[in-house]
């Protein structure tokens, strides 16, 4: 009996291929951010708001970082709010219970969305927590942002402020 | 024939190995739990840490870069 190899071969490459996991893409400066709409506090939110420039920020109760970034956040809010910045802080928590908790401690008064199944995570190639995107109001990514620390805060608003008068 | 059926074992265990993913940066809330760590106490593993490298005479031993003075 004779096998072809070249069969073989194939029925590897594609059980192999098969098997890959599905590759995590990340989004790039320039790439349109995808439009979703995730569970807010009261009202869905939406994500990235249209129209406006947008902080999207990824967190989670356990993440050290997040807890620093909130009250920079809320500072954000109040300095930019007026000049057309919206912020959205999705929550990854798996348990929506230990957001709940993180916020009575610390408070957002931004939008806030929860994802418990983290597909918006995937979606915007998360790589690590906090991550933060400044999308334009036209929907496009303009900037690209993993982890928090005091350093970061002033070249985020550098950046928010840059775009905000770049923006219309 | 025996490497066609070698080869279907291996591909055949080696599949068994596709559901398993990494673990995603948002989904290591379990991991981050205090409980995780490997070492117990804060505290008590810096003390530790510290007679260890007093007793050993090794500055640095636990992992810090030191100038080999010996002065800890």
């Amino acid at each position: 009996m004779t096998v072809s190899m070249p069969r073989t071969f194939r029925a590897v490459a594609l059980v192999l291929l098969a098997s890959a996991a599905t590759p995590v893409l990340s989004l790039e400066v320039g790439d349109l951010a995808p439009v979703l709409s995730l569970q807010g506090r009261e009202a869905p939110v939406a994500v990235p708001v249209t129209g406006k420039l947008t902080y999207v920020d990824f967190w989670a109760s356990w993440c050290g970082p997040c807890r620093k970034s909130f009250p920079w956040m809320n500072q954000m809010h109040r300095k930019y709010a007026a000049e057309g910045l919206e912020i959205v802080a999705v929550n990854l928590d798996q348990d929506r219970a230990d957001a709940g908790a993180f916020l009575e401690q610390i408070p957002g008064d931004f939008r806030i969305a929860f994802d418990t199944a983290g597909e918006s995570a995937s979606l915007y190639g998360v790589k690590g927590m906090p991550t933060s995107l400044l999308v334009g109001p036209d929907g496009k990514v303009l900037e690209v942002h993993a982890g928090f620390n005091e350093k970061d805060a002033e070249v985020l608003e550098q950046m928010i402020r840059s775009h905000l008068e770049a923006t219309p | 024939m025996k490497a066609c059926s070698g080869l279907a074992l291996a591909v055949l265990v080696l599949s068994g190995c596709a559901p398993i993913k990494p673990v995603q940066p948002w989904e290591k809330g379990f991991l981050a739990k205090k409980e995780m760590t490997f070492a117990g106490d804060k505290l008590d593993e810096a003390y530790r840490e510290h007679t260890y490298f007093s007793k050993e005479a090794a500055a640095g031993g636990g992992g810090v870069g030191g100038g080999g003075c010996g002065c800890n």
